[in-house]
């Protein structure tokens, strides 16, 4: 499939607009992988004792797998309300920068920004880098239907992986249940490793990994946050001190 | 699977929106209201993305080494032996996700059969 020239009548109607939108989802293997990282969400909220709706409520309201996770594992393993909603905070910071940049792609000068709200919501690393491939081939007065379009097919396919993920997780064999869960930091430690372009990003990951352990030994309640603000703050000296040297 | 089943308490849904909904979506609002002055590229931004990213890893982390569910049948040995075996395939595939993926599962599934 590809999509219409800019100057096509195509283009005209909104509703064509977002309906290329949600036929772009079948255009990149990121949609197997988001799929993928929901059926592991949803069997990991029915191991931990969350319900169904639950799940699919996460999915349509918080739409940031990273985020999801650690609510679940957190609350999972006990943690209070104020721990959780501290750990999901400080890992949706990376949403700002990622709203920041892309906004700008779908905006025109009479453009409101209420018009906007949805497509913030929508925005998360996914769709994030989807749109820079995608919208530059997108009029951009028809932009933002295209990102709706775009962003409300993700949605739906994850709601659709929860659900199976959910079920499956229930009605499987226990081998096959944990191949289930084990599919969530796979996808999420290769994709984030694909993300990763700079030193800082790469020193960030590996060390995050290493330090959690020892993070949980301190039994603190906070671990993924010490662990996370450590490994963080020492990647971004490194960047710094490439920085200083260069 | 009943009905008041697939919903769940509501206490829960109140938590999921205290605890999940809120403080993630206040920084996609905060990027749609005060995003025109920010300089992406800042140091500060450097610093945040570098802090997620180690949580995120975090979370990986803690799944793998205190595995919830059913995840936790599966031999600890067998388990970082998958992301183990995974890595080294993204890696050789010149970081294909979903080679690194399917290696996991193999190593894993296959270990467990092997161990019988």
């Amino acid at each position: 499939m590809a999509l219409p020239p800019l100057d096509s009548p195509q283009w005209q109607s909104p509703w064509r607009a977002f309906a290329w939108g949600l036929r772009s989802i079948t255009q990149t293997i990121l949609t197997i992988v988001l799929f993928v990282t929901y059926l592991g969400i949803g069997a990991l909220a029915h191991d931990t004792h969350f319900s169904l709706v639950w799940a699919l409520a996460s999915t349509l309201f918080v739409w940031a797998g990273p985020a999801q996770i650690i609510l679940i594992t957190t609350l999972g393993s006990g943690a209070t309300i104020i721990q959780s909603a501290i750990a999901v905070t400080v890992s949706a910071i990376r949403l700002f920068p990622m709203v920041v940049s892309v906004l700008p792609l779908m905006r025109t000068p009479t453009t409101k920004r209420r018009e906007l709200v949805f497509a913030a919501h929508l925005t998360a690393v996914t769709l994030w880098v989807e749109c820079h491939r995608f919208l530059p081939l997108v009029p951009r007065e028809r932009r933002i239907a295209f990102v709706h379009g775009l962003g409300c097919g993700l949605v739906s396919v994850c709601l659709v992986a929860n659900t199976v993920g959910y079920f499956l997780a229930a009605n499987l064999t226990q081998t096959l249940g944990a191949a289930i869960l084990l599919l969530t930091p796979l996808s999420f430690l290769f994709s984030t490793a694909r993300n990763s372009r700079e030193v800082a990003d790469v020193v960030a990951l590996a060390l995050g990994i290493v330090l959690y352990p020892l993070a949980a030994r301190m039994n603190s309640g906070l671990d993924i946050l010490v662990s996370g603000v450590a490994a963080g703050t020492i990647a971004y000296g490194v960047h710094w001190w490439r920085e200083v040297r260069a | 699977m009943s009905f008041a089943q697939l919903i769940g308490d509501w206490h829960a849904l109140a938590v999921l929106f205290v605890a999940g909904v809120v403080p993630n979506q206040i920084w996609r609002m905060l990027g749609l209201w005060f995003g025109g002055g920010i300089d992406e590229g800042s140091e500060l931004l450097v610093w945040v993305r570098a802090v997620a990213t180690a949580i995120l890893a975090g979370v990986i982390a803690q799944i793998v080494v205190e595995p919830p569910g059913a995840l936790s049948t599966v031999p600890d040995v067998l388990r970082y032996g998958a992301v183990g075996a995974g890595l080294v395939v993204f890696l050789l595939t010149r970081r294909s996700i979903f080679a690194g993926v399917v290696t996991g599962e193999v190593f894993m599934l296959a270990g467990k059969w092997w161990l019988g």
